[in-house]
């Protein structure tokens, strides 16, 4: 079985690729890069006009099986996914029960394998039932597949527990990622910390909150010698300690999403629940800090924290609705705006999406070398498109950018060389 | 649009009617013990204040004059065009009065039913009598004028207008097609 | 004039003319309130709902007779907790109440916005008896009549605000309505009650008191939730009393003319003492009394005329 991906502008920034050429895939690798590849019998995809890109990665996605079911499933996750462009996603394990063992683990990977539309590539739990108490059996969860541990959804709180969770799953090889968060400087609160908190009378979250937390895993990632990755960092300050930490030699690798480097908390006004956040949507000197440290590489990946919520959840008083929004559907024109805005460039902007999460998560996706699976992502950069909540495939539709055209998107996505996702 | 503007009362004749009213007035009510006057917003209570004057020149004795603001006791709150109250003064007791009700023209009548309603939820006047600068007729209600200056067959569509000078002394009244 | 809004969400949204009509639509209710038969029709057939999540004797107290004065039916419902705690939500209650042909919602909740989340999904009026930390206009309606009827007017005069601003609605609402009628409003309070980006609301933040008193021409002094004490905001009301309330000494720090204020209810000897509470400069019942001429004239624009697309 060959396809061959016709005439696009392949950019590969794993391999420094920025140019015309035809993909030639054979049994679900890459065969052949080069230009005018005459194939024969192959099935051709015209990408004429396209930017043809190694399949996205979205590091940090909550599928929401098992358990929440009626937010979203791995069905419709990776078909939001593949829609979004992206291939391969890595589920956070808050899900009910929480994914800290192995057969859950299995579960959640064979059901994507053959039910998905995406890959899907579990984080692991650091602690048992995500309570901070006990870790997780890490070498056997990676050995079944997980690529790293997390209790995302919130903080690990004790500061032993964090140091044990980084030099265990150093042991291994496997990242730690942090929600950086220290709940008692939350407080309870529900949006960022000033002027419009105190104007709309919620509770604001100073940026303290995170660069506290940020501070101490990267002390303590100092101290063991493992690594840490944060994510979702919302604050300057954060940013910086993070710039810091890596010109020290630590061994400290980071995410921010789009709505962080999209969106300021002026978007709450109104009480609009798709702009509740955690962390939540900062000032624009944040938006300018996070921007300027994607430009810089202090950021190493953009990830969604794509977090599917049912309108129940949503359609309550802005203090108790449930934080996050959908994200793998808008990632990729939210990403282009950086570029179009002159902030990364092209190959960085894909870099971020594709190597640089490969890299920190150690798997074997995110670039067009010969022989690699491939995952291919074709993109329209200049099609305007309406985000309609009807048209999302996530099953929930809480994102903050329903009713806006945004511009650029996967028109389609090859998963082992097989069409995942098409649209004109 | 000059054409279609009559004059139906001139300073003069305003205040010759005027004279004529506080005359019937007073005579009705044979002087002024117990009288009161109750203007309604906004043009009666310069009526009223004008007969007030005249009583006063013809009889020595000035009756308080008190003000009613009908908004709150109107039947039509379903449109919105104007939702500012004024405010009602009625600084006695009405109960055992004779009170004289006063508005510059009689129309439907329904501004006259919503004053009275008003009136009576300040006691229990002896009698409500109405005086009038001007009527024009159409009544919708069953309510007819005690006192009046002039009677003045209109159309419906026809306006009457009360035009008052800075001191709010009444001026003229003219009729616009 | 033509009072544009269905809704009473907040001051925030109101032009200083429409404040103005409101007080001055309220100075002709209070007039009704002095009757010997307090009643009109004006809202005859209009029913009023009084949906109270939070426990308010006072402001619940005001709106009932207010609406009764005008002849509507008001029915108080108290609820409970967070539509979560609850299992109903909010939109679900409220939109039972309306399925009732209510023509108005009057409503208290603990969620800021709780007011404005209604507006959006219901098509009855909507007045807002404080939500959340968000905005309390009809209290800050009040005060502004207060002020005006002890004053004459608004412009030109400073006004000193005391106590917790942070959790305080009445400030934000008190700070908007004053401010766009010209007033200076200065606010004070312990560092841990002072929000960020408070003064940007329009007004000077102080934490010494004695600053913030200094020349002013009405003091208002707020209630000290007893519950902050212990908590990480304030060592004890006995520290607090001794930074933080009115006493005559700090009075004297005011204008020799200066009104007394307190939206209620007064823990006496803790926000001011006794002596200053029932002296000559509060006008603390006044306000009490304004408030029901005041929610009158709320009431009023917000059922009479057709419904508004707010």
């Amino acid at each position: 079985m060959k396809v061959l991906v016709k005439s696009g502008r392949v950019v590969d920034p794993a391999n420094n690729i920025d140019e015309k050429l035809d993909i030639l895939i054979e049994d679900g690798k890459i065969a052949e890069l080069a230009a005018n590849i005459d194939a024969g019998d192959a099935e051709i995809i015209n990408a004429a006009g396209t930017i043809v890109t190694p399949g996205l990665i979205d590091m940090h996605v909550h599928l929401r099986e098992p358990g929440l079911e009626y937010k979203e499933d791995i069905v419709s996750g990776t078909a939001a996914a593949a829609a979004g462009g992206v291939t391969s996603v890595a589920c956070m394990p808050n899900t009910c029960p929480p994914i800290d063992n192995l057969p859950l683990a299995q579960f959640v990977i064979n059901k994507a394998r053959y039910e998905g539309s995406a890959n899907v590539f579990p984080i692991g739990a650091i602690s048992q039932g995500q309570k901070g108490e006990i870790l997780t059996e890490m070498g056997e969860l990676l050995e079944g597949g997980c690529v790293g541990f997390s209790d995302d959804g919130g903080p690990v709180k004790n500061g032993e527990m964090m140091r044990r969770a980084l030099e265990y799953a150093n042991t291994f090889g496997a990242p730690i990622i942090s929600h950086a968060e220290d709940l008692s400087l939350v407080a309870g609160g529900a949006m960022n910390e000033g002027a419009v908190a105190t104007e709309l009378g919620l509770k604001g979250i100073p940026n303290a909150a995170e660069d506290a937390m940020a501070s101490r895993d990267i002390m303590l990632a100092e101290l063991t010698g493992a690594h840490l990755h944060l994510a979702h960092v919302s604050t300057r300050g954060s940013l910086e300690l993070i710039r810091q930490a890596k010109s020290r030699g630590v061994r400290v690798t980071c995410e921010v999403t789009p709505h962080h480097f999209s969106l300021t908390e002026e978007a709450v006004r109104g009480y609009d629940t798709n702009a509740k956040m955690n962390p939540p949507l900062r000032t624009q000197d944040d938006v300018d800090a996070v921007r300027a440290a994607l430009a810089d590489g202090t950021v190493d990946a953009i990830a969604t924290d794509h977090a599917p919520h049912h309108v129940d959840d949503k359609n309550v008083e802005f203090a108790v609705a449930a934080n996050g929004i959908v994200g793998l559907e808008t990632l990729l024109p939210l990403t282009l705006k950086l570029v179009a805005d002159k902030v990364i460039s092209l190959p960085q902007a894909i870099s971020l999406m594709s190597c640089n999460p490969a890299k920190i998560l150690n798997i074997d996706r995110g670039t067009l070398s010969i022989g690699a699976i491939a995952d291919i992502t074709l993109i329209n950069p200049n099609k305007e498109w309406l985000v309609e909540a009807e048209a999302l495939r996530s099953k929930s539709k809480n994102s903050y950018f329903i009713g806006q055209t945004l511009r650029g998107c996967a028109i389609k996505t090859l998963r082992a060389g097989k069409v995942v996702f098409s649209r004109d | 649009m000059a054409d279609d503007v009559i004059e139906i009362l001139d300073t003069t004749g305003i205040q010759r009617a005027l004279t004529r009213i506080a005359h019937e007035i007073l005579e009705r009510n044979r002087g002024t013990d117990d009288l009161l006057l109750v203007g309604i917003r906004t043009g009666g209570i310069y009526i009223a204040n004008a007969l007030q004057k005249k009583i006063a020149e013809i009889e020595g004795q000035t009756v308080p004059v008190g003000t009613v603001d009908i908004t709150m006791y109107r039947d039509d709150l379903g449109s919105r065009a104007n939702l500012s109250v004024g405010k009602t003064d009625i600084p006695f007791k009405l109960s055992g009065k004779q009170v004289v009700l006063v508005d510059d023209v009689l129309f439907t009548g329904r501004t006259i039913r919503a004053a009275m309603d008003a009136l009576v939820d300040f006691g229990r006047p002896l009698t409500i009598q109405l005086a009038i600068l001007v009527d024009r007729g159409h009544r919708e209600l069953p309510i007819r004028p005690d006192f009046v200056g002039r009677n003045l067959p209109t159309s419906r569509s026809e306006q009457i207008e009360v035009e008052f000078d800075d001191e709010k002394i009444p001026q003229s009244v003219t009729l616009h097609k | 004039m033509n009072f544009p809004h269905k809704n009473i969400i907040g001051i925030k949204e109101m032009t200083a003319e429409e404040i103005n009509f409101i007080l001055d639509s309220a100075e002709s209710f209070k007039e009704i309130n002095r009757r010997d038969i307090k009643k009109v029709p004006t809202l005859r057939g209009k029913t009023i709902i009084n949906l109270f999540f939070e426990a308010s004797t006072r402001t619940r107290t005001s709106f009932e007779i207010a609406g009764k004065r005008m002849s509507a039916d008001t029915i108080n419902i108290s609820a409970s907790g967070s539509s979560v705690a609850k299992g109903e939500t909010l939109e679900d209650t409220a939109k039972n109440i309306e399925a009732m042909n209510a023509d108005a919602i009057v409503m208290r909740h603990s969620a800021s916005g709780a007011c404005e989340y209604l507006a959006k999904r219901l098509d009855c009026a909507i007045v807002n008896a404080g939500d959340g930390m968000h905005e309390h206009p009809s209290q800050a309606l009040l005060d502004a009549f207060t002020i005006r009827e002890h004053k004459g007017k608004i412009e030109g005069l400073t006004v000193a605000i005391i106590g917790d601003i942070t959790h305080s609605r009445v400030v934000r609402s008190n700070i908007y309505c004053l401010s766009k009628l010209g007033a200076k409003v200065r606010v004070a309070g312990p560092g841990t009650m002072l929000p960020p980006g408070i003064d940007k609301l329009g007004c000077e933040a102080y934490t010494n008191i004695d600053e913030a008193i200094k020349g002013s021409d009405v003091v208002m002094m707020l209630r000290i939730q007893r519950e902050r004490q212990g908590a990480p905001l304030i060592p004890s009301v006995r520290e607090y009393c001794k930074f933080f309330s009115l006493t005559e000494e700090r009075l004297k720090l005011a204008k020799e003319d200066a009104i007394v204020m307190h939206p209620g209810p007064i823990n006496r000897g803790v926000e001011l003492p006794t002596s200053i509470a029932d002296g000559p400069q509060n006008v603390i019942l006044d306000q009490v009394e304004n408030g029901v001429a005041v929610r009158m004239a709320l009431l009023y624009l917000a059922c009479g005329g057709e419904k508004l697309q707010d």
